[in-house]
């Protein structure tokens, strides 16, 4: 964003009327417009920035990032800056590190805009989206053999406190590579993230040797509220830059999604707001859409975006508001769970509630391999049934399971301790395929329905099974 | 800001099948060419062009007396669709002068003798239906060629049904399923504030998809408003407007509609939003207190319906409305006003879908109410004991949900017998009968008479595991017997040979398990 590069078309006023909270009234504007970016000098030399979020004749609200604490009615003066939020874009972003508003802090040159954008976006034209098909390599055999990340898709992953979803999206982006061995730009957006989970990401990106393609936005827990709003939006128009003018492919990771929401929700309430559900505003899933949406493929540039968000659950449910609404406007959902994760299984994916809605458009012939999507529904169709019948035990003992239903059982610890629990592990696609067949092996033969025969025939071995290891053994 | 002292207004004519229109029925396919890939704020375009020049045929002569909705000639719009060419509602009176060959849409083709001209396109409020002459009464199915839906909870054509369901459920698979393969005229396709790569999807996937019925691709039967979710809130409000005025105007020519509006809890929500601007009174979870209202005058304007014009030409609309209720919990708002009002109710279940059981359409929650109506059809057309084959299975289903209980408290091994074989066919009817996969090549469409023959091939096996328990033969040498896999392999019969072979495979299911109890 720019530091006095406009100022010569910008107004000043000393008429603030009211403070109330974040918010200050300035009256008798002219010419101001709406979400125009604001500088507010209190009466102490301090600068804070701020945002005009309501006009009504010659009264504007503005909203001040940042405390109001010490702001004064008779000395402050408010900078109209006579255009909206916008981003510095150019190549050269990459390796640098920015605050919530995509100011740099890492004390390197200011940056040389190639081109300046508006953060807001504008929405692609369906028409012109193409369908994101390319299948992304994530080393992780719970995603790439179960729910496939394909480029220009958005796939969020649902964490709850504790979870390792961070160690998750380190890894991902440590290993992710497109068939073909194609590297990712990355843009890291956090919000309200704590200085040590800030440093975690660093220190990671910094390990695998991939800061220099990374565009990092901080805004940490301590930061202004209001900021978290305009982080996302910053960090999404660099990725869209560098996808479609320099026809990179980019990689989102946004994280924490539940401190956006809940920043959402506090302005929402300041500006005195009918609240909807659990006191999140009406239009949040418009907001949350205006973000996630911006993910995606273009006819005729090989640059796509494709997402990563990160959310924590509050309280581990799905159904909260800030999850719900994520999980209508992405495609699928990778969920973690507490109990795999108390077992020691890394990553801790629940892969029954997880679901890439394009997956298909990612695997099968001349993708991935012709009998993916059979492996991934039987081996779905039989950890469903272990896992059912884990309940069931749990009430009438293991005795009176049928023979069937044993086998089932053992399948489903197998399928944990084999195949989700990898560590760090980067799994290529033909090792997670390999070993999808190997626990289907566990399995009697006229039990697989799922796949067609042909491929059954040639990879179906019961002795294949006999790698496979459970804890009982 | 200016105004132009009009509703939203929809040009209505040749040249909408195949386009893809948003929320106020700009059209894409321009925004894009003039203006980039994204769509920047404030442009509008025509949303039928006026350089391209359509044949027209006239029917009728000069000095005819022409009344409102008489069809005065025709365009091939399609290579299957005829377009017909109405007089737009509140005219009439005598023919003074036909034109024949190629016009512009907005050049007069009719004109009366008072002086009123009829071009080949007419513009039509979104928000008012248009008339017709009366609503009938259903009595055909609207067939889909997904099992569940027709052999369980079949809609009429006319009919209206919901499909609620949480986030990963299959709402959109079926849409788009539906959308491909339902046995209709014309589909209109509404993207309310969904996903634009979905969109894409249909975009790219229907252009290349033949419509089994004409050979012609699909997109040539269907028109799709896009209003993805990053759009803006007011368009979305009025897409389903637009989608509804568009299905109208075909049904008027005489045509059956399909249309999904996929979802109307984006509209809802939409609603909602602009209700929330405007500072009324919020409802039930903020929506505005008139939610109902509008809901059950979009839903009344489908249905089938005798039309305007002298030949009473016989139209229909039907609508599947999916519904996003927030955590899937069935009790909010849009859900529950859309019961209210919708004749068939196709649930989707989060739990089936976890076990990717596809399409998630619950059995024991799902219901239909078009099952009377319509059961004469299905009686004369498929076969006499159709409702009869129907109805065991349901309960045959319904048993297994009594069964399953008990098997939580005491274990599959406790229950006798017979109970194991109730268990051991329904097992059947799920995982081959009611699962069926919208991407198969054979299988995403399943004749009605299909359908039949299969749910006879499980009830022969399922009357063949009785005889063989009176017989005192244990069933798990029934179970065991290797037709089973035969039947497994069913789906993949394609429609037109399932005559000869699930008649063979019945007569076989009956002797192998027969020639069991003899041993």
């Amino acid at each position: 964003m720019h530091d006095e590069k406009v100022s010569l078309a910008t107004t000043e006023y000393r008429t603030v009327g009211e403070v109330a909270g974040p918010l200050i009234f300035v009256s008798k504007v002219k010419g101001v417009s709406y979400n125009e970016m604001v500088e507010v000098s209190y009466a102490d030399g301090l600068t804070r920035y701020g945002q005009v979020i309501e006009l009504a004749g010659e009264l504007a609200v503005v909203q001040i990032f940042g405390p109001t604490a010490g702001l004064d009615v008779d000395q402050t003066k408010v900078r109209f800056r006579g255009e909206v939020a916008r981003m510095d874009c150019s190549i050269n972003l990459l390796g640098r590190v920015f605050n919530g508003m995509g100011q740099p802090i890492d004390g390197g040159p200011e940056v040389f805009p190639e081109e300046i954008t508006e953060i807001t976006g504008s929405p692609i034209n369906p028409w012109s989206r193409d369908e994101p098909r390319d299948f992304i390599q994530t080393g992780v055999s719970a995603i790439d053999g179960l729910n496939t990340l394909v480029r220009g898709q958005k796939l969020p992953i649902f964490s709850g406190s504790g979870l390792p979803a961070n160690e998750l999206a380190a890894q991902i982006v440590k290993n992710a590579k497109i068939l073909g061995g194609e590297e990712f730009a990355i843009v890291f957006a956090a919000m309200g993230i704590t200085r040590r989970e800030a440093s975690f990401f660093q220190e990671s990106f910094a390990r695998s040797g991939a800061l220099e393609r990374v565009v990092f936005f901080l805004n940490l827990a301590d930061d202004p509220t209001v900021e978290r709003l305009l982080t996302p939006r910053c960090a999404l128009t660099v990725a869209e830059f560098l996808a479609f003018k320099h026809d990179m492919q980019v990689l989102v990771i946004l994280t924490d999604m539940t401190n956006y929401c809940e920043a959402l929700r506090e302005i929402s309430t300041a500006r005195e707001e009918v609240p909807g559900r659990r006191g999140y505003p009406g239009y949040m899933y418009t907001d949350l859409a205006t973000l996630y949406e911006r993910a995606g493929r273009i006819k005729g540039k090989p640059g796509s975006v494709t997402q990563v968000p990160i959310l924590t659950m509050p309280d581990d449910d799905i159904t909260h508001p800030i999850p719900d609404l994520t999980g209508y406007i992405t495609e699928g959902q990778i969920v973690l769970s507490r109990t795999l994760h108390r077992k020691g299984i890394f990553p801790p994916i629940d892969v029954l509630p997880c679901l890439s809605r394009l997956m298909n458009l990612g695997i099968g012939e001349g993708r991935t391999r012709v009998d993916h999507r059979g492996i991934a529904d039987q081996l779905y169709a039989y950890y469903a049934e272990g896992v059912d019948l884990r309940r069931l035990v749990a009430i009438v003992g293991e005795e009176a399971l049928t023979d069937i239903d044993r086998l089932a059982l053992k399948f489903a610890d197998a399928f944990e301790q084999n195949y989700l629990d990898q560590k760090d592990e980067n799994r290529e696609l033909e090792q997670t395929l390999e070993l999808g067949w190997k626990l289907i092996s566990l399995m009697p033969r006229e039990s697989i329905k799922r796949i067609k025969d042909e491929y059954t025939e040639k990879h179906y071995n019961p002795e294949k099974a006999e790698d496979i290891t459970t804890s009982e053994e | 800001m200016e105004r132009t002292e009009e509703p939203l207004l929809l040009e209505l004519g040749p040249g909408l099948l195949s386009s893809i229109f948003d929320g106020i029925q700009r059209r894409l396919t321009d925004i894009a060419e003039d203006y980039g890939d994204f769509i920047v704020r404030g442009v509008a375009t025509v949303a039928l062009p006026r350089d391209r020049l359509w044949p027209f045929e006239p029917m009728v002569d000069e000095g005819m007396e022409v009344a409102e909705g008489d069809i005065v000639g025709e365009v091939q719009e399609t290579t299957h669709i005829t377009h017909r060419v109405m007089v737009p509602p509140g005219i009439s009176g005598r023919v003074a002068q036909v034109k024949e060959g190629e016009f512009a849409i907005d050049e007069p083709v009719v004109i009366l003798e008072d002086g009123t001209e009829i071009s080949m396109y007419q513009t039509w409020p979104a928000r008012v239906p248009r008339p017709v002459k009366r609503k009938e009464n259903p009595t055909m199915p609207f067939i889909t060629g997904t099992r569940i839906l027709d052999t369980f909870f079949p809609i009429a054509q006319g009919g209206y049904s919901i499909i609620p369901g949480g986030f990963g459920t299959g709402k959109t698979v079926t849409e788009q399923t539906l959308a491909k393969w339902a046995d209709a005229d014309i589909v209109v396709y509404i993207g309310c504030g969904e996903r634009g790569n979905e969109m894409t999807e249909v975009l790219t996937e229907f252009p290349g998809l033949v419509d089994p019925r004409t050979g012609a691709p699909l997109m040539q039967r269907t028109i799709l408003v896009a209003n993805t979710s990053n759009m803006p809130v007011a368009a979305r409000e009025a897409s389903i407007y637009t989608g509804i005025t568009l299905a109208e105007y075909y049904r008027d020519m005489g045509y059956n509609v399909a249309l999904m509006a996929d979802s109307t809890s984006r509209w809802g929500e939409a609603l909602r939003e602009v209700s929330g601007r405007l500072e009324e009174m919020p409802g039930e979870e903020g929506y505005p207190a008139y939610l109902a209202t509008r809901l059950a005058d979009f839903y009344e304007r489908c249905g089938r319906a005798i039309c305007l014009g002298s030949d009473d030409r016989v139209g229909s609309i039907t609508a599947i409305g999916a519904v996003s209720p927030p955590g899937g919990d069935f009790s909010e708002p849009m859900t529950q006003n859309s019961l209210r009002i919708t004749g068939a109710f196709w649930a989707l279940d989060t739990s089936l879908a976890h076990r990717r059981h596809f399409p998630a359409i619950s059995w024991i929650k799902s219901y239909s109410l078009y099952l009377d109506q319509i059961g004469d059809w299905y009686t004369k057309n498929i076969a006499e004991d159709w409702r009869a084959v129907r109805d065991n299975t349901m309960s045959l289903l319904q048993k297994e949900v009594e069964l399953q209980e008990i098997v939580q408290l005491v274990g599959p091994d406790a229950l006798p017998d017979f109970a194991k074989a109730v268990l051991e066919t329904t097992r059947m009817l799920r995982e081959d009968y009611l699962q069926q996969f919208a991407f198969s090549d054979v299988d995403a469409f399943c004749s009605l008479h299909k359908q039949y023959l299969m749910l006879k091939v499980i009830l022969a096996y399922y009357d063949g595991l009785q005889e063989v328990l009176v017989h005192g033969v244990p069933l798990r040498q029934a179970t065991e017997h290797p037709i089973k896999n035969e039947i497994a392999r069913m789906k993949e019969i394609p429609s037109e040979d399932a005559e000869e072979k699930l008649t063979a495979l019945i007569e076989k299911v009956r002797q192998e398990l027969r020639g069991l109890s003899e041993w």
